[in-house]
């Protein structure tokens, strides 16, 4: 591996980590998108009427405004590398409020499906086909488990914004902050597949 | 690079409208699968790192391919 061990700290053991971190994560929501996949194939009908209830414009701006907020992450990575910590501090700080503004929308999402009487076991759902059941459940769960991750995803990136600023993450020891790009990258990753199996079934 | 995945993400919009039937979710899934490999080399620099981490991440696509694989099997020829 390129990556040198400097001062004390194993770049390359932590980068290595952080993949195989990810990769536990890859499985976890692997798992689930197969759950998915197979009550999808055994209940195409009723997937598609279910999917008809999601807003799929919101769907698309959230999946435009999580892009941004990876590109803003990569960016503040770059410039942080180059010497350029405040530029740096302002594409970290964009990146935060990208992930915050995501779980707004997120929010309202899920409080107008619950107002609708939608929501786990409740007794509107009950009464909806087996399919479009089974719909809302994967719906809750994975979109849930998603935003729990990216919440966690913006915690990190709030403590990797205070160690920029106290100059703890420095243009010569920036892997933690690389490690939690990554992380946010594959939080992304994730939702590029939820958007099109949730929203736009034809 | 982000202007790419911004395209892919109103073309998959784009092809929803379109409304040809099951094509659609395959070709969604492409530009997902296109999108997510983007987003692996140029944000997330997998080129750069190695050919211990390019195996480990092929691996965990196999397990979950294998994994999916036997249980398609198994649910549909029951």
């Amino acid at each position: 591996m390129k990556d040198t061990v400097l001062a004390g700290r194993d770049t390359a053991g932590a980068k290595l980590g952080m993949w195989l971190f990810l990769f536990t994560e890859i499985l976890l929501f692997g798992g689930m998108f197969l759950l998915y996949a197979v009550d999808r194939a055994k209940h195409a009908a009723e997937f598609h009427a279910a999917a008809e209830g999601l807003n799929r414009f919101v769907g698309a701006a959230n999946t435009i405004i999580l892009l941004t907020s990876s590109l803003t992450m990569a960016l503040s990575i770059a410039e942080l590398r180059s010497g350029r910590r405040e530029r740096s501090l302002m594409f970290q700080s964009l990146t935060i409020l990208f992930g915050c503004i995501f779980l707004g929308v997120k929010y309202f999402e899920w409080t107008a499906k619950i107002g609708h009487g939608i929501f786990p076991d409740s007794p509107k759902l009950m009464k909806l086909p087996k399919g479009q059941i089974l719909f809302y459940g994967l719906y809750f769960v994975m979109t849930g488990l998603h935003g729990v991750h990216v919440l966690a995803g913006i915690v990190v990136l709030v403590f990797m914004l205070i160690s920029t600023i106290n100059r703890r993450i420095t243009h010569h020891d920036y892997v933690r902050i690389e490690n939690s790009g990554l992380y946010w990258h594959l939080v992304d990753t994730i939702w590029v597949y939820l958007f099109p199996l949730f929203y736009l079934i034809t | 690079m982000w202007l790419a995945l911004v395209c892919l993400t109103a073309t998959t919009v784009w092809v929803y409208f379109l409304h040809i039937g099951h094509a659609g979710s395959i070709i969604a899934l492409t530009i997902a699968s296109i999108k997510a490999g983007l987003i692996l080399l140029f944000f997330m620099h997998l080129h750069y790192a190695g050919r211990l981490i390019q195996t480990i991440f092929l691996i965990s696509l196999a397990l979950v391919g294998a994994i999916g694989a036997f249980t398609f099997l198994d649910v549909f020829l029951r």
